[in-house]
């Protein structure tokens, strides 16, 4: 066992570092290292302008999309080079925030069921950041339970083959920044729920799209609903079959959560820090046995995610698929980052009701953060409980729940609980 | 980055859980269980044939001089297994003790012996419930006799030799590491009943048992931390061997049971116990790892791996373990199902190297030191 990098991989890590230390926007970096928990950073210029430069940059040197092919884009590089490449990079990792529905989850599935001309045309601008892509998935009566969606997508009455979309997305991620769409859609009521659907790609510029912001919980602007009247869709936008959209669906869903070695941020580290310096009875918290017995499971937790993705990376060194362990890591790290949260506000006393640093919120505020974002951590991109369905039914061979509207016409499945 | 074992290594954890699926069936674990002999001789003697009782140890001791990544691997296995044999004490804590300060006589009496499986060492801390502190030890050491109770020691009443913590004067700098012969005079030892009988306890009386110096007078609690964190390491993966077991026997019955016509295993209630289940000993398994890296390669970061690989281990093998009984529903708490040796295991090796809460405190002011020097 040991963490050192192959002789290829130390050739590639010091060939990047090289062209890295040259080219990072290293005007940006303090802003980024500083950035409050759940946000980019960039306040010195305009965000998006940031990101885009970067992008740009990274793809004309083929550091966009390490994974895909050379001809749409990307880099061409192994799995592990991927994962070396966001070791590496960080912190401008988060510069691509806007790009990752795109390269996480649009382009695959373009890539998958795309024409060829198609690909050559969406994918490039895809990999450089210089078209951005949503995901018009989610509805609001079908999230967990996507298929029940209701969005309509019917042939114009015209002849032209064309397709017209009524309906309504919600919680669609930077809507309002994106160039393309990836939208699914019901073709066909008369059928079971999911094989009456159909993907389709378009213009976000299309007539008759509408977006508009959601104001969350915790106060930000993150998500848009999209609504549909009447927008036109030319047939060649299909991907897929006419109702099998719920099979281009999984190529999408299946990329979502094979984001290896991304690591994802748990709180425990600004946990353990401030447990080091917050005090309780003129002594620093961290002396308090109650105190550590909350850190070391928490702390536990965090190192475990952390060698969950070594041992999914020594898998991609080997040139092996990694096992189904890094299905655990958004669950732990959602339910770990609220409850540790909740408990930093609890070690404040009173004090801990203090949104903002300004007014004297301790540690900056940060915890507050992290406990008012959480929530959305825990639904957003599978909640908890479909993650723990995918674990029982994938992972441990479970059977999958009785679907008590898998064979019933959707038109006919009830839509009101009560009254 | 390699963070797992090595081909040779899963060759042997397979050789391993074949060997075990046949020696130590539930038929077996139960026998000890249920019957006066306090571990299983058989399954002893076949392990120590196999050469794996001594991976660790050094060829000049008897032993095969792998290295502790096989141990894990053996350690696993045992976990799974519930084996009803005493490798912890006697590998992994008195071989380590004799490797970390035996002197040249003292390993060369007892390494081979124990690497044989001729020999079963025992370690002798406790004396009275709670934290093993320098002010909760009154065994007394003087003129190279000892004198005072240990309780509980496990496998106690089957130990040829011993490593006993005593006081030599007052204070808390007066605590020494003493070898005693148990077959010498001045010991008497009886077996007391355990919370796991397939795991056996003993009171153990010296009477001015002849006692050796083991390492330098004074390092004894020095000596015990460092020795637990390597033990620590090999408890975590059988207690990750265990966890897994426990789940794949919930996972098994929630596929076989039906109730309201259906399988068990179908109803959420049960798919997310197991699924949470199944993210603990995930967890368990990544952080044992690193701790089998750090104990490998003799890290700087063992303490803090140590610490990580067995609170995390206790973490799991104690969910899973009850949890296991939970999806048996009333099955799960008779006598008749596998499921309380389990349970049973995974509270005796919970306790095993000292209690969960005293980890945790060795893990976080381990952490803060670490902390603190990168600062």
């Amino acid at each position: 066992m040991n963490f050192d990098d192959t002789p290829d991989e130390a050739a590639f890590r010091a060939k990047i570092r090289v062209w890295l230390d040259a080219n990072a926007p290293r005007h940006l970096e303090a802003e980024l290292r500083n950035a409050g928990f759940g946000f980019q950073g960039v306040t010195s210029e305009d965000p998006m302008t940031a990101s885009k430069a970067w992008q740009k940059k990274k793809q004309a040197a083929g550091y966009a999309c390490l994974h895909w092919p050379k001809e749409y884009g990307g880099g061409g590089f192994s799995p592990i080079e991927r994962v070396i490449w966001n070791q590496e990079e960080a912190p401008y990792n988060s510069l691509s925030g806007p790009f990752t529905i795109g390269h996480g989850m649009c382009g695959p599935t373009v890539m998958a069921w795309a024409t060829e001309e198609q690909k050559r045309r969406l994918l490039p601008p895809c990999a450089s950041g210089e078209e951005i892509w949503c995901q018009l998935f989610s509805e609001p009566a079908g999230g967990s339970d996507l298929a029940g969606l209701r969005t309509r997508a019917e042939r114009a009455s015209d002849g032209s083959g064309d397709w017209i979309v009524n309906g309504q997305k919600i919680w669609t991620s930077g809507a309002q920044h994106s160039d393309w769409g990836l939208l699914i859609s019901r073709t066909d009521p008369d059928v079971a729920k999911h094989k009456g659907l159909t993907m389709f790609y378009l213009s976000m510029k299309t007539p008759g799209i509408e977006i508009r912001p959601i104001k969350q919980a915790n106060g930000d602007h993150g998500f848009n609903e999209v609504y549909f009247t009447d927008v036109r869709i030319p047939d060649a936008q299909r991907l897929g079959d006419v109702n099998q959209g719920w099979e281009v669906s999984l190529t999408t869903l299946m990329n979502e959560r094979l984001s290896i070695g991304s690591g994802m941020p748990t709180g425990y580290p600004e946990l353990l820090s401030y447990c080091m310096n917050a005090e309780i009875d003129g002594r620093p918290a961290i002396d308090d046995s109650n105190v550590r017995s909350r850190l070391a499971t928490y702390a536990v937790r965090a190192s475990g995610l952390r060698y969950t993705a070594m041992r999914a990376i020594t898998a991609l060194s080997k040139g092996e698929t990694p096992g189904p362990e890094n299905s655990i890591g958004k669950l732990v790290a959602g339910a770990s980052m609220q409850e540790l949260s909740m408990f930093a506000m609890d070690l404040m006393g009173q004090g801990g009701v203090l949104r903002n640093g300004k007014d004297g919120a301790d540690a900056n505020g940060r915890f507050q953060a992290m406990a008012m974002r959480s929530p959305a951590t825990r639904i957003e991109g599978g909640s908890d409980e479909i993650l723990r369905n995918i674990i029982a039914e994938r992972v441990l061979g479970l059977p999958g729940d009785i679907r008590v509207d898998k064979n019933v016409p959707f038109r006919d499945i009830p839509t009101k609980g009560r009254g | 980055m390699d963070l797992d074992f090595s081909d040779d290594q899963k060759q042997l954890r397979d050789t391993l859980r074949r060997f075990l699926a046949d020696r130590c069936t539930s038929t077996a674990v139960r026998a000890i269980l249920e019957g006066p002999e306090p571990y299983d001789r058989a399954l002893y003697k076949g392990l120590a044939e196999m050469g794996v009782l001594g991976a660790a140890i050094p060829e000049e001791y008897g032993g095969l001089g792998l290295g502790h990544l096989e141990l894990c691997v053996l350690a696993e296995e045992l976990g799974r297994a519930d084996a009803p044999v005493p490798v912890a004490s006697s590998i992994y804590l008195t071989a380590e003790f004799l490797l970390a300060a035996g002197s040249e006589a003292q390993k060369a009496a007892w390494l081979p012996k124990l690497a044989a499986g001729e020999a079963i060492g025992a370690v002798a801390l406790a004396e009275r419930p709670g934290r093993v502190t320098p002010a909760s030890i009154q065994v007394k050491a003087e003129g190279g006799k000892i004198s005072g109770v240990k309780l509980p020691v496990a496998d106690g009443d089957v130990a040829d030799v011993a490593v006993v913590a005593a006081r030599t004067g007052a204070g808390d700098q007066a605590i020494s590491l003493f070898l005693v012969d148990m077959a010498g005079p001045g010991v008497s030892r009886e077996a007391v009943e355990s919370f796991d009988p397939t795991r056996s306890q003993a009171r153990v009386t010296f009477n001015g048992a002849p006692a050796e110096l083991l390492g330098a007078a004074g390092e004894g609690m020095a000596l015990i931390e460092r020795v637990f964190d390597r033990a620590a390491v090999l408890v975590a993966f059988e207690q990750v061997g265990g966890a897994d077991r426990a789940l794949e026997m919930a996972r098994d019955y929630a596929l076989d049971r039906m109730a309201f016509g259906r399988q068990i295993g179908s109803f959420q209630a049960i798919k997310h116990m197991l699924a949470d289940m199944y993210v603990s000993a995930t967890l368990a398994r990544s952080n044992a790892y690193y701790g089998a890296w750090a104990l490998s390669t003799d890290a700087a970061e063992l303490p803090i791996a140590a610490a990580t690989a067995r609170v995390s281990a206790t973490q799991a093998f104690q969910h899973c373990a009850k949890n296991n009984i939970q999806v048996h529903g009333g099955m799960g708490f008779t006598w008749a199902f596998d499921c309380h040796l389990y349970y049973r295991r995974s509270n005796v090796l919970a306790l095993a190297l000292g209690s969960q809460t005293t980890w945790e405190d060795k893990l976080i002011e381990r952490m803060r030191r670490q902390n603190t020097a990168a600062a």
